[in-house]
Formats: structure tokens, C-alpha cells, sequence
């Protein structure tokens, strides 16, 4: 049986009452909220918090999906269903929705939410590398106020982000640019299990050509936040194949997983490259109103 | 801590220790061992419970989690002695052989059924995919749920009625 080590529980009702708790209780006090990567970390004791903050009373000031102007601003506590379910998100950034589809569970994803997802960071965790291709920001609170910063910022690497002691995730931005698509892809063992690899990507069009694009990558290495030559690569081209196929190569050139019981290393690299081309290819087809 | 929740509409307030796993003070300290303990890892789904309406893995929740609100388990589901169509359904199409996945099996079915009344096989399918039967290979799951979603589409519960 797996029980977590005892620890005290005290519940937050707001974000300024979760950060003055968490002031008051210093840094062996951890946020939870869906608790579905925390609580298997704590049954496992591999973490092992003194105080836990419970901040689901908070999904009423930080559960919200808004479409406003050039912006999409979607709040911590709101849950992966929510996240599947919101046609208004679905129809400014439709890789959310593919990405959902294939995030765990239905039953876990009444639960789980984008914070805890974002902040978790785990490598295989498929919201970053959402988040990743469309160039979100994360608005981060503390006692002395507010900060936002872009998701490269965010990421320090695995389970590690720019969120500080003391501060929390409130908010995630994206901008909303004209002529745009995004995808996700992901490969699988079973329903519900985490990415072998998994691939999304987010283009801008101007005209005939591809003026922004990016691709985010999930469970083949640490640290495949903005990969740098991809956007490079894909600025001012015309959409082709050939295109596709030069972009997959780069990221199959940056992905380093590991081989476990998920894939050998060499089919991971192999699905880098391949769901990087078919993310790429659906998010033009998308953004060129093909689909 | 104290704890105070509403199971199956009777409210209850237990003293508990913090890390008390939903899943346990349900089975270990209300004694209502319907609710099933399985892979203790969030994968299998036996251990499914509503909070607040909604199927959740209570293996993955802490009981101090819920207090304050409404949890619903297997035990829930008879209404003074009538079965839920859910659980006739499972009884009329074989819907289970050991029973171990049982009653999260049916606690899912009847949220899907109350937020879609005609669901696909495939929808039913998406609906149970967190959790694992090692029986019955899932045909005659989907076949009890259907058949509880066709008796409910024949004789539509009445709203509010006694
Ligand atoms: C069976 C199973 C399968 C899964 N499969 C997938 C999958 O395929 N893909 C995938 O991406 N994920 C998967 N997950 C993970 C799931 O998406 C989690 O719900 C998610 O990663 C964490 O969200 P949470 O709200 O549960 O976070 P919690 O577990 O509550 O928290 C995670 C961490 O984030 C911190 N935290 C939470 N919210 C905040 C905040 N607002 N500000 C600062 N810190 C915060 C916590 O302190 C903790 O350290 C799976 C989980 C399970 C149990
Ligand atoms: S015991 Fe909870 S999901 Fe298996
Ligand atoms: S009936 Fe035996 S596990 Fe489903």
C-alpha cells in the first residue's frame, strides 16, 4: 500500500491567500492542485512536502478559458477537460483539442489541470510542448506582484521552472495572429498512457509563405523548448515536403530520449522526426483554411 | 483534521490523519468496501468515485480533498431497493465476471449517460479507456451500457419527481 508521508494540510482560497500561506510555511510547502503527478510522487515518497496548499478552491478565480482580441489567456486551475471541451479555444488553437484527446485519461482529466501540468515539467508532459509551439507566456504571482515569462524562460529543465518559492502560476497567454494553424501529434502505447513521443506545431502565413513557425516536442529529452534552428528553418518558405521533411530532420537532430520501456531511442528519434512532419503538414493545412 | 463530506447524500465528519487517500477512508473508514483498490497508480480505474458529479480516481485524491463536498460510490447507485439502469444494464448483458472493475466501470457509464443520453460504441469506449477490465474484454461493457442508455431513452427519468 502507498500512503504518502505525513504532512499538515491547509487550504488556500485564493491566490493571495495561497502565496501568504506559503510565505508563512516556507519552502517545505507545495501547491496541489489535481494532485494527479504530486500525489503518485508523494505515495512513492519522492516528494515529500511538509505542508500541502490546496488550491482547488481557486478553479472559480483561475478556471477560465478567454478568447479576447489578439489573446488567449486560459487560468492555472483550468482542468484538462475543460481544456478538450471549449470549442471557443478549439477554434483559435486547435492543437489543444488534439493534444487533449490524448492527454491521460477522461477520468484524469477531470482532474489534472494546465498549471499543475506546466509546472510539473516533466519531460513527457504534452501541455509544454504545447505551449512551446505557440509561443505562450506564463504569468507568475508572488508577493511582490506579477511577472510573465515566455515558455523558454519557464522551462529550466525537467521538473524545474522559473516559478520561485513563494510564487505561483496564474495564468497562460497566447497570442492570436491571422492565418495561423497549429497540430498536435503523439504516439502512444495504449489509450491513456504517456507519449512515446509526441510533436506539436504552430505556423503563421503571410501570403504564400511561412512567416513564424515553431514545433515543441514531448518525451524525447530534456530541454526542447524553441528549438531555434527549426523557426529558422521554416521563416520565409513556402510550404512544401521537401520543407517538412528538412524541419523533421532538425528535430530529429535535437531529440536525445533515452530508450525505456516506451521505445528504443531510435524509433523515439524516428517519431520526432515523423510527427513533426505530420504536425507541421495538418497545422499549414489548417492555417490555409485546407481543413 | 477533521473532515466533512456528503457520501451518497449521509453527511460524515471523521477525524483523519492528512495523507488519508480518499480511496481508503471511503473502504477502511466508512466501511463501504464497494468501492474497489486496485494498481494504486491512477491506471486501472476500480477505484472511480463521483465528487461533485464528476468520475475520479480516489486513489489520486486525498479525503481531506473532498471534504466539503459530494461523493458518490457504487453504494449510491440503488435508489430504495430500484438499481440504477446502469447496473441492470450490466446485469442483462453480462457486463461483468469477477467484478473486480465493476463499480468503477458503472460509475463512469453513469456520468457519460447523464451528460450524453445516445452515446456511441466508440463514445463508451473513450468514456471507460482509464480504467481496466481483465474479464470481460470491455464488448459486453459497452453492450450493458447501451442497453441501460436505450431503457433510459424509452422511459425518461422524470426530473424532480418523488
Ligand atoms: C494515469 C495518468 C496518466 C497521465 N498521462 C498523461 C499524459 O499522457 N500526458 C500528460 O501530459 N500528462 C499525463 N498525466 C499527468 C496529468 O496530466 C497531470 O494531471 C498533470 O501533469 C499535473 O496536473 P495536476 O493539476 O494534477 O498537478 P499536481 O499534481 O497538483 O501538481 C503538479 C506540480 O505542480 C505544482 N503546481 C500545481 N499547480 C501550480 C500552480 N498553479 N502554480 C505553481 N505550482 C503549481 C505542484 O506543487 C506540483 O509540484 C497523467 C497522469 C496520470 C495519473
Ligand atoms: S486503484 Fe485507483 S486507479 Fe487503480
Ligand atoms: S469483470 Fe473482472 S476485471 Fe472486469
Amino acid at each position: 500500500m502507498q500512503v504518502p508521508a505525513p504532512f499538515e494540510y491547509e487550504r488556500a482560497t485564493s491566490v493571495d491567500h495561497a502565496i501568504a500561506l506559503m510565505e508563512r510555511l516556507g519552502d517545505e510547502a507545495r501547491l496541489v492542485a489535481g494532485g494527479h503527478s504530486l500525489i503518485p510522487m508523494m505515495k512513492l515518497r519522492l516528494a515529500t512536502p511538509e505542508y500541502l496548499i490546496d488550491i482547488n478552491d481557486l478553479a472559480s478565480e483561475l478556471g477560465y478559458i478567454r478568447v479576447e482580441g489578439d489573446e488567449v489567456r486560459i487560468g492555472a486551475m483550468t482542468r484538462h477537460r475543460e481544456l478538450l471541451e471549449s470549442n471557443d479555444l478549439a477554434a483559435v488553437l486547435p492543437i489543444f483539442r488534439d493534444a487533449e484527446k490524448v492527454i491521460a485519461d477522461p477520468v484524469v482529466r477531470n482532474r489534472g489541470t494546465l498549471g499543475g501540468s506546466l509546472c510539473q515539467a516533466d519531460p513527457s508532459e504534452d501541455l509544454s510542448a504545447v505551449c512551446d509551439a505557440i509561443g505562450a507566456s506564463c504569468v507568475i504571482r508572488g508577493r511582490s506582484g506579477e511577472r510573465v515569462v515566455s515558455m523558454h524562460d519557464f522551462h529550466r529543465g525537467p521538473y524545474e521552472t522559473a516559478v520561485a518559492d513563494g510564487e505561483m502560476l496564474t495564468e497562460v497567454r497566447v497570442p492570436i495572429r491571422p492565418h495561423s494553424g497549429s497540430a498536435y501529434h503523439k504516439v502512444e502505447r495504449r489509450a491513456g498512457d504517456w507519449a512515446v513521443a509526441s510533436a506539436g506545431a504552430a505556423v503563421t502565413m503571410d501570403g504564400d509563405v511561412i512567416a513564424d513557425g515553431r514545433v515543441g516536442l514531448c518525451a524525447v529529452g530534456p530541454n526542447l523548448t524553441n528549438i531555434e534552428p527549426i523557426s529558422a528553418a521554416l521563416s520565409g518558405q513556402a510550404p512544401s515536403e521537401d520543407l517538412y521533411a528538412t524541419v523533421g530532420q532538425i528535430a530529429a537532430d535535437n531529440a536525445t530520449p533515452s530508450t525505456d520501456t516506451r521505445g528504443t531511442a531510435a524509433y523515439k528519434t524516428h517519431l520526432a522526426k515523423e510527427l513533426t512532419i505530420r504536425s507541421l503538414r495538418k497545422a499549414v493545412a489548417r492555417a490555409t483554411g485546407q481543413e | 483534521m477533521e473532515v466533512t463530506m456528503s457520501v451518497n447524500g449521509d453527511d460524515v465528519s471523521q477525524e483523519i490523519e492528512p495523507r488519508t487517500l480518499l480511496v481508503h477512508f471511503i473502504r477502511d473508514h466508512l466501511g463501504l468496501t464497494g468501492t474497489h483498490w486496485g494498481c494504486d497508480t491512477s491506471n486501472c480505474g476500480t477505484c472511480v468515485v463521483w465528487v461533485d458529479d464528476e468520475p475520479v480516481k480516489s486513489c489520486t485524491t486525498l479525503a481531506a480533498m473532498a471534504s466539503g463536498h459530494d461523493v458518490r460510490t457504487v453504494e449510491g447507485m440503488e435508489v430504495d431497493g430500484v438499481l440504477d439502469p446502469v447496473q441492470e444494464g450490466f446485469i442483462q448483458c453480462h457486463g461483468l465476471q469477477c467484478g473486480f472493475c465493476t463499480p468503477g466501470m458503472m460509475l463512469t457509464a453513469r456520468a457519460l449517460l447523464d451528460r450524453n443520453p445516445d452515446p456511441t460504441d466508440g463514445e463508451i469506449r473513450e468514456a471507460i479507456s482509464g480504467q481496466i477490465c481483465r474479464c470481460t474484454g470491455y464488448s459486453t461493457i459497452v453492450r450493458s451500457i447501451q442497453w441501460a442508455a436505450a431503457k433510459e431513452r424509452e422511459t425518461p427519468v422524470e426530473v424532480g419527481a418523488s
